[in-house]
């Protein structure tokens, strides 16, 4: 069991410089995150854009923005759970918050601070019918183990990076039959890992579809064969024991919903004097909460986590009294 | 009004809804859907980098052509055809009045 005084769900920007704050106050935070590594969308969706509305930044990349509080944080030493995501929060008997993830990790914390941003990245499923019932019946949307294909006939879709790399993986002596289907003739892929898998088609040694689409899957309980539809021969069945479809990741509010907090817009609501949620001991900062007037801005979210903190250590030590305190006065930062 | 068109948004479930447009503040389709809450993502925030805005033009309207970026992007799309776009790659301007898109389907 993880103990630690505010438990932070996401690892955003947010997440992180709540640390921060946390930090000055003498609090422990440890953060938890889906991804396998920090920085939320600034690094899962755009690292290599500037961001201009960052004080004292006239231009910063989000995945440098992601190092700087990394380093800013740092000092206060936090515990990080990556690659997992929170899933069910419980009280305890001292009235102690106690988070399990999907991988049965606990961790246990007086103050939870959700900073999920717009929810957990899972990987995008294609809007195919009944693609749900062949889900780990031969649709997977992540590959765990590669040994798993092995001798097994396996379809992948997309154009980036993954979809290219697992096709040359699995060609490699795993899997018996590797078809690639992509919507366009060109990928969007590493340069090298593009001519990789133009050069494993010419050699015959997979099966490159392109201008096509996956559009229906069909099986008897487990999947054997694809719908492919061309732009221009039209549709063509392909048979096969597994398809693997890498359109990336995209942010869902998952288990959060699940939290008895009061929900609207996909936003948990929250007051504004604290940022506090309808649950006590429960906050909500940066892009997952709503209030009135509202902005989705990494500068708002630090403002919030700020206030946030505040709150926190008074509901932890409600009789001590707290100073603000500069940093200019208090000097280099230290637990 | 001179800085405001009119564009027609065909939902996820055939619903037509007609679109009072401002062509004077910056605004794109992804953006516009959102303001009038039909069910447009836009992770991103508009960045050509999610593709949680695919939608189908259906007039016949000259819109600027695909980025690479754009095109990258649509490859984590879903059925994506011929008039395929992003919607927060459609800026607002005078000559798009009378706009007709359809919103893509979406995976669950």
């Amino acid at each position: 069991m993880i103990q630690t005084d505010i438990l932070i769900i996401g690892a955003g920007p947010c997440g992180l410089f709540t640390v921060f704050e946390a930090g000055l106050l003498k609090l422990r935070c440890h953060l938890i995150d889906s991804l396998p590594h920090p920085g939320g969308q600034c690094t899962e969706i755009y690292p290599k854009k500037p961001i201009y509305d960052i004080p004292a930044y006239p231009s910063i990349l989000a995945g440098e923005l992601t190092e700087r509080l990394m380093e800013q944080i740092e000092p206060f030493s936090p515990g990080f759970t990556l690659g997992e995501r929170a899933e069910i929060i419980e009280k305890d008997e001292d009235g102690q918050f106690v988070v399990t993830t999907n991988r049965g990790t606990k961790h246990r914390a007086p103050i939870i601070a959700i900073a999920a941003g717009l929810g957990c990245f899972e990987p995008r499923k294609p809007p195919v019918e009944n693609l749900a019932s062949y889900e780990d019946k031969g649709v997977e949307y992540i590959i765990k183990d590669p040994e798993f294909y092995r001798g097994k006939k396996v379809v992948i879709s997309g154009g980036g990076d993954s979809a290219l790399d697992w096709t040359i993986f699995l060609t490699e002596g795993v899997a018996s039959d590797v078809t690639l289907v992509h919507r366009r003739p060109s990928f969007r892929g590493h340069p090298d890992s593009v001519q990789k898998v133009l050069d494993l088609a010419e050699a015959g040694k997979i099966n490159l579809i392109t201008n096509a689409e996956v559009v229906g899957v069909s099986g008897d309980g487990n999947l054997n064969a694809l719908e492919v539809k061309h732009t221009t021969d039209g549709m063509m069945s392909i048979s096969t024991d597994h398809w693997i479809p890498l359109f990336g990741l995209s942010p869902k509010l998952g288990p959060i919903a699940e939290w008895n907090l009061n929900i609207s817009k996909n936003a948990i609501e929250v007051d504004t004097f604290d940022y506090s949620t309808n649950v006590p001991g429960i906050y909500a900062i940066g892009d997952i909460n709503n209030y009135p007037g509202k902005l989705k801005l990494i500068l708002c979210g630090f403002h919030e986590a700020t206030l946030m903190v505040q709150s926190a250590y008074k509901r932890i030590f409600p009789d001590k009294n707290l100073v603000l305190k500069y940093t200019t006065v208090t000097g280099k930062p230290s637990l | 009004m001179d800085d405001m068109i009119k564009v027609f948004v065909i939902d996820r479930d055939e619903k037509r809804h007609e679109l009072d447009a401002p062509t004077d503040m910056n605004m794109n389709m992804m953006e516009l859907c959102k303001s009038y809450d039909l069910p447009v993502e836009g992770t991103c925030g508009g960045m050509a980098m999610c593709a949680s805005c695919h939608m189908y033009v259906l007039s016949s309207h000259e819109i600027s052509e695909r980025s690479e970026d754009e095109e990258d992007m649509l490859d984590e799309a879903f059925f994506v055809e011929d008039n395929s776009r992003l919607g927060c790659q459609i800026k607002l301007a005078a000559d798009l009045d009378g706009l007709e898109v359809r919103l893509a389907p979406v995976g669950s």
